[in-house]
């Protein structure tokens, strides 16, 4: 069960939006994956689309967690923050303030800044942050509800680039962990897990690909191993082989020397 | 007239139109929509008392698909 600021969940995978073709395919993923929580980002009214992604979660069974996608600076995230809170009615922000263009890495100052202010105004915050456990401390630290630190640019599909850092944040924290973007496939989200991220959130890595649904049901399945296996306690890595047949009674099947004749 | 920026575009609204004019004006649904004025946001309870003035930026924003 997840817990974040005294919500539960079942399933510990949360599915971004962003990229899927229309919002039928988006609702069939969503149902494969099992998700219960989707984030939405706020964008200006555009009077001419069709269909509201807002009906469509809710009829799908999914609540609603809107994202500061696109905001540069403090002031910019903390504004649209109030907007999804006035246009959703919920206080949970799925806090994103982005530093640079090319890697969409996330700003820390600025980001630290807006959690601060959100935390104050009573949102839950849900900060997405670099993979620094200093940072992530000091996120911690100003009331936010969760950690999403980035396992590699969004996106990009590289999996966890800074596996020691992710198991420092996870180690040191007392709020739950999300690893939040660079999953490219169902390994990765299992990794995650194996790791010990209380959940994952991703959503290129299913809405481009192929096939979509498949592709959730893939990741449903490797977040549920991934979690069973870290319950389960895997091996210790060892550098050569240990042999897992006894030893002990095994045949003697070369023939033996026929030995010299005795003079 | 007020001359506002709605969404970015210029718009036309009579004399001490409100919010909540200037929402209608765009053509946005009823639910799900936040408004910001100059930056500052309008809670929806103050649409209909609050005027918009020559030379505001009005953005109506709603929810999209979004996150990674």
């Amino acid at each position: 069960m997840l817990e974040i600021a005294g919500r539960s969940f079942e399933s510990r995978l949360i599915l971004g939006t962003g990229g899927f073709r229309n919002l039928e395919v988006m609702a069939e993923a969503a149902r494969e994956s099992g998700a219960e929580l989707a984030t939405v980002a706020m964008r200006r009214v555009d009077p001419s689309a069709r269909g509201s992604i807002v009906d469509v979660l809710e009829e799908t069974g999914l609540e609603i967690l809107p994202n500061t996608a696109g905001c540069f600076t403090a002031r910019d995230a903390v504004t649209t923050a109030k907007l999804a809170r006035e246009a959703l009615g919920g206080d949970g922000v799925k806090l994103e303030v982005i530093g640079d263009d090319r890697t969409l890495l996330p700003d820390p100052a600025e980001l630290l800044e807006a959690a601060e202010l959100l935390v104050a105004d009573g949102f839950t915050v849900l900060p997405y942050t670099s993979d620094d456990p200093v940072l992530a401390r000091r996120l911690e630290d100003v009331g936010c509800a969760a950690v999403m630190p980035l396992g590699s640019p969004i996106g990009s599909g590289m999996g966890i680039n800074n596996a020691y850092n992710l198991r420092l944040i996870i180690e040191a924290a007392r709020v739950p962990v999300i690893l939040d973007a660079g999953i490219g496939t169902a390994s990765d989200a299992a990794l995650a897990m194996e790791t010990g991220c209380d959940a994952v959130l991703l959503a290129s890595a299913i809405s481009r690909a192929a096939d979509p649904p498949a592709m959730a049901r893939a990741m449903r399945k490797a977040v549920e191993a991934g979690v069973e296996a870290r319950r389960a306690g895997r091996i210790p890595r060892r550098h050569y082989a240990r042999a897992s047949s006894p030893e002990e009674g095994l045949a003697e099947l070369e023939r033996a020397e026929p030995s010299a004749p005795a003079t | 007239m007020t001359m506002v920026t709605i969404n970015g575009e210029p718009r036309e609204l009579p004399e001490s139109a409100t919010v909540e004019m200037a929402v209608r004006e765009l053509g946005a649904p009823d639910r799900g929509v936040a408004v910001a004025i100059d930056g500052e946001v309008v809670p929806r309870g103050d649409w209909a008392s609050t005027r918009v003035r020559d030379g505001q930026q009005v953005e109506v924003l709603r929810a999209v698909q979004g996150g990674r």
